[in-house]
């Protein structure tokens, strides 16, 4: 029986992390994994499902874009207020000890998947976090990445103004080929220059994407066609957060994205007659990505 | 129409969708019903819609539905191969809306019309449901007769002090069938941090295992009055035992909807099965041999 009652949090400390996007702290042990969220309650503003960006024994993280009216008051907030929080919801994304992963993050799909790093790299895990973003003011959690071991980061922006020019699938395809031969460069950078040093390449065990749709399912499609296992996370519009009240379940076997997904196998989500094609409203009402 | 077992998922739980209801029928559901279906679009309340507890469940996500199109669309894909009998569950503001969507509704050729009188979480937008009044109740029980071939089943409220005398009134216009029953109030709960409603519409129906007893003596009560009208009991119903107790009360067929929460969905494949062994451990062999038994004729 989850937990469906919401519980007021004060605000511990609001981190800026770019002009859009701000970082909240809440001191609470919330026991999320990685690719959960919680439901995140204004009163008489809104409540909205939210990805848990960080979590441990004594805080956890969400990292909101504003973009909307909950957004945008949630931005307004003040350390010190408090939102209702309810959850954790929903299936998280699973790993195996010591395996080479890579993170696909569109955007602000970077904040889950830095959760999912941390905790993977605990486990002895090394890690290709590959950002696409519009530009570079939109990339996010860049620092947090490169401070962690055994984490390699990977920009493409889709005006060039960070890392690789395009799409981070770009990149992705460049990973899975290093990982066939065996080798692949890093790139070591002072204040002026890059060297880049040839070192060896692991397989690749998983690959995880958290973004737009469009780029999750190139991402599942792209594994599939390598071989490669990989995990999305499918996000749909959701009213209770626990599996009641229907409104999130896909089209083709049903299946409720805040109870059997968010994150799901790439593999299921091509079954998901809708990945990548259309979702519904808030009236259940079909709407084409 | 054949039902595998009694069980049915209540109106408005995992009902937006075609596919959600299969999903229900593959966790052992006897049947569906759908979400509330209006004529045109309907918005529903601004989330927290639904919140619950060990003890019940509040809700007030306020009847939204993209309207006949929508349900035409969905409920085409459930009827694709229909993997149990399907019941349309359907609403409207105004007595002859109801004969106008009843009418669109039997086009899809669902095997139950229940046509939803009793929300309590839309007063505030409609006021009273028609539940509340024999005359209304009636009036729209009439009206939906006139329009379809398709059995009809009247979904009452329990929020009245002459339930038997409504039950009478909408079975004489014309009703095959009783849904028994709706929420319970509305009512309310207030975070006491946030010194608020918790629910954006402030009030919501109340469901799940507080509310079993209400429904078993709304059950009793009308199955006493009008033994030969089928009733779909439904209120708190979690386990094959709270199943049994209904249908001892008089209950047809068992509506199955907070039980989603505290079983998961699988709690119709879990009820079906207490239920069985239930029977097996009684020497029941067909649940017509207690269906009403409680009730002192």
């Amino acid at each position: 029986m989850p937990k469906a009652f919401p519980k007021a949090l004060p605000v511990k400390k609001i981190i800026q992390e770019t002009d859009n996007v701000k970082t909240f702290v809440f001191e609470y042990d919330l026991g999320a994994e990685p690719g959960q969220f919680v439901n995140m309650w204004l009163p008489g503003v809104d409540e909205k499902p939210m990805s848990v960006a960080y979590c441990d024994e004594k805080e956890f993280w969400v990292s909101i874009f504003a973009v909307g009216p909950f957004s945008s008051a949630m931005h307004e907030l003040k350390v010190g207020d408090k939102v209702g929080v309810r959850g954790p919801y929903g299936k998280g994304f699973s790993w195996k000890k010591g395996e080479h992963l890579v993170m696909m993050a569109g955007g602000y799909g970077a904040a889950p998947l830095y959760y999912l790093t941390r905790k993977a790299v605990s486990d002895g895990c090394t890690v290709e976090f590959v950002i696409g973003a519009r530009s570079k003011s939109h990339v996010l959690y860049t620092e947090r990445i490169e401070a962690l071991k055994n984490v390699f980061l990977h920009v493409a922006t889709s005006d060039g103004s960070m890392g690789v020019k395009g799409y981070n699938t770009l990149i992705l395809k460049q990973l899975i080929e290093d990982a066939a031969k065996g080798k692949s460069f890093r790139e070591h950078c002072g204040d002026n220059t890059c060297e880049r040093e040839e070192v060896d390449f692991a397989p690749l065990d998983c690959v995880y994407a958290c973004g737009p749709e469009m780029m999750m399912k190139s991402v599942a499609e792209i594994c599939l066609e390598a071989g490669v296992e990989s995990q999305v996370s499918v996000e749909r519009y959701m009213k209770c957060g626990f599996g009641v009240c229907g409104q999130c379940s896909v089209d083709g076997s049903g299946m409720r994205m805040c109870s059997e997904g968010p994150c799901i196998s790439g593999a299921d989500a091509l079954m998901i007659e809708e990945f990548g094609k259309y979702h519904r409203d808030a009236q259940g009402k079909v709407h084409e990505f | 129409m054949k039902f595998v077992n009694p069980l049915v998922v209540a109106s408005g739980v995992l009902g937006v969708t075609g596919a959600s209801l299969k999903f229900v029928v593959e966790n052992g559901a006897g049947g569906v019903t759908s979400k509330s279906i209006w004529l045109k679009e309907h918005k529903g309340h601004k989330n927290p819609v639904i919140i619950a507890n060990e003890h019940y469940m509040l809700n007030a996500v306020g009847l939204p539905d993209a309207g006949i199109e929508k349900a035409r669309l969905e409920l085409g894909k459930y009827m694709d191969n229909k993997p149990a009998p399907l019941i349309a569950n359907i609403v409207a503001a105004r007595v002859d809306d109801f004969g106008e969507v009843a009418e669109k509704v039997s086009e899809l050729n669902p095997d139950i019309i229940e046509v939803n009188i009793s929300c309590p979480n839309v007063e505030s937008e409609f006021g009273k449901p028609f539940a509340c009044s024999r005359a209304d109740a009636a009036g729209v029980t009439k009206i939906v007769k006139s329009r379809t071939k398709i059995p009809i089943t009247v979904k009452l409220s329990p929020n009245v002090e002459n339930l038997v005398e409504i039950a009478k009134a909408v079975v004489d216009a014309g009703a095959d069938g009783l849904t028994l029953i709706n929420t319970i109030g509305p009512g309310m709960a207030i975070d006491l941090d946030m010194r608020s409603p918790i629910l954006a519409n402030k009030v919501g129906g109340v469901s799940g295992p507080a509310i079993k007893p209400i429904a078993v003596k709304c059950v009793y009560d009308v199955h006493k009055a009008l033994p030969n009208t089928p009733i779909i009991g439904t209120g708190g119903i979690t386990t094959g035992e709270d199943a049994i107790e209904i249908i001892m009360a008089g209950a047809t067929l068992v509506g199955v909807g907070t039980a989603v929460y505290y079983r998961d969905v699988e709690c119709f494949r879990l009820i079906a099965e207490e239920m069985s062994a239930w029977c097996d451990a009684h020497g029941v062999k067909n649940l017509s041999e207690i269906r009403g038994v409680a009730v002192i004729k």
